[in-house]
């Protein structure tokens, strides 16, 4: 009977690993899609017009930079190019939007679309990827030059 | 019982040799709670492997050593699943596999609020003898644990377990409330109520720009507390059991989070104390792994 009981749980529990995360990728395919951004554009104005506490300030973007490998980088890509699970973040909608606009996706995520929310970073950590995720366009558009 | 010992030290094993040999990019953010839980699932996609251990004191009895392995899967971001599998060692006594339970909690709100809230089931099929005290509820009390495992595992328990996970974050600061309620599935079983209330904090709130193990913000700790509410049949905090636990975590950028957690018990039907440590180690992309596996590439 235990047995019967665990190998049941064991059956359900890889249904939900394997059919779950399929259909997770499925509708991740067209990660450039522009519902990915709608989000942005839902912050309220008072956290739109929030200005980033740590902006100009070198040090946060590095920290910026770690934080985004360790928590970003698997879904958005090493340089926050997209992926098959996460959007580009090096796209106008993203790089023009105000710093208040992406903390507060950050902080919110968009769960029923497969982002967490991540305001289980503090605060400041959170400002700090803000300051990273907002110089990735000029590292874009240096390669660019070059 | 030789074999319960060596299911446990290869189940140990198992998990040191995959977390060793596996590269995880993803940096688990864990809290230090050992039964409180805050309202943050489990990324989409990523599995968490998790041993506890709880080496507990037992007046009118033997001291023991409970254990339990914790698989964590983030089926969605508003969806983790999770199953236990338990067992103890009784020192002087026996080592016995005592059940497992299965784990869901659902994230109610899209966004964040004031409050967050988040709902948890959880079936269990667990003998008498299970000992990881994973949560208090009801009149359980420290005699409970007294009987030997040969008379203790004869009782079996098939029960459901709701709580409702209410959480938030404030200035660094985690504060989280769980009330719980448990009803056995004989229909005799009346419910059982309990809380575990719990507030942690990293030791520094800004990430410092190396990679580094021993930095601050790796480190967080807390303090939480659980108990008994009684039942439905006599409700209150008579003949309940009342735990005050400190805890620390820390974060590893490897993906590794270990915790340790000593609870005091807070009255005489209380075990003395509860020594609880934990490893874990979190796998991203792992349902994308088992997906591309089962079902081919697309």
């Amino acid at each position: 009977m235990k047995t019967a009981f665990l190998s049941l749980s064991a059956l359900l529990l890889g249904a939900v690993v394997v059919f779950g995360q399929g259909e997770s990728a499925k509708t991740r395919s067209g990660a450039e899609s522009r519902f990915d951004y709608e989000e942005l554009a839902k912050a309220p104005d008072k956290v739109r017009a929030k200005h980033n506490p740590l902006a100009g300030d070198e040090s946060a973007v590095a920290g910026g930079k770690k934080l985004f490998e360790q928590h970003c980088a698997e879904c958005h890509g090493a340089e926050g190019e997209g992926g098959k699970k996460a959007p580009s973040l090096v796209v106008p909608a993203v790089q023009e939007a105000t710093p208040g606009a992406v903390f507060w996706v950050l902080t919110n995520g968009v769960v029923w679309r497969g982002m967490p929310v991540w305001s289980k970073l503090p605060e400041v950590q959170r400002w700090q990827l803000v300051s990273y995720v907002q110089t990735l366009k000029m590292a874009n558009s240096k390669t660019i030059l070059h | 019982m030789g074999v319960s010992r060596f299911l446990y030290i290869g189940i140990l094993a198992g998990l040191l040799a995959v977390g060793l040999g596996a590269p995880s990019r993803l940096r688990a953010q864990e809290s230090p709670y050992m039964v409180t839980y805050d309202h943050y699932l489990e990324e989409p996609g990523s599995l968490e492997v998790e041993y506890f251990s709880t080496v507990g004191t037992q007046r009118g009895g033997h001291d023991f050593h409970a254990a339990w392995l914790e698989f964590e899967y983030g089926a969605k971001a508003w969806w983790t699943t999770e199953l236990y599998v338990d067992g103890q060692t009784t020192f002087g006594d026996s080592t016995v596999f005592t059940g497992f339970r299965w784990e869901n909690r659902f994230r109610l709100l899209q966004r964040e609020h004031f409050i967050n809230p988040v709902l948890y089931i959880e079936y269990e099929q667990i003998s008498e003898a299970d000992k990881i005290v994973k949560e208090v509820e009801g009149h359980d009390v420290e005699a409970d644990h007294a009987a030997p495992n040969a008379i203790a595992r004869q009782g079996h328990n098939h029960e459901l377990e709701l709580k409702l996970l209410l959480s938030k974050n404030f200035k660094g600061w985690n504060v989280a409330v769980n009330p719980l309620a448990t009803k056995n599935l004989l229909p005799s079983g009346a419910w059982e109520f309990g809380y575990a209330v719990g507030a942690s904090r990293p030791l520094a709130l800004k990430a410092s720009a190396q990679k580094c193990n021993f930095c601050r913000e790796n480190f967080s700790a807390g303090v939480e507390m659980y108990g008994g509410l009684g039942d439905t049949v006599s409700p209150g905090l008579h003949e309940t059991s009342h735990y005050l636990a400190p805890a620390v975590a820390w974060n590893l950028p490897s993906g590794w989070t270990f915790r340790v957690s000593p609870g005091f018990g807070l009255n005489d039907n209380s075990h003395t104390l509860l020594m609880r440590w934990g490893v874990s180690r979190e796998f991203s992309g792992f349902g994308e792994t088992m997906s591309k596996l089962f079902r081919g590439r697309q």
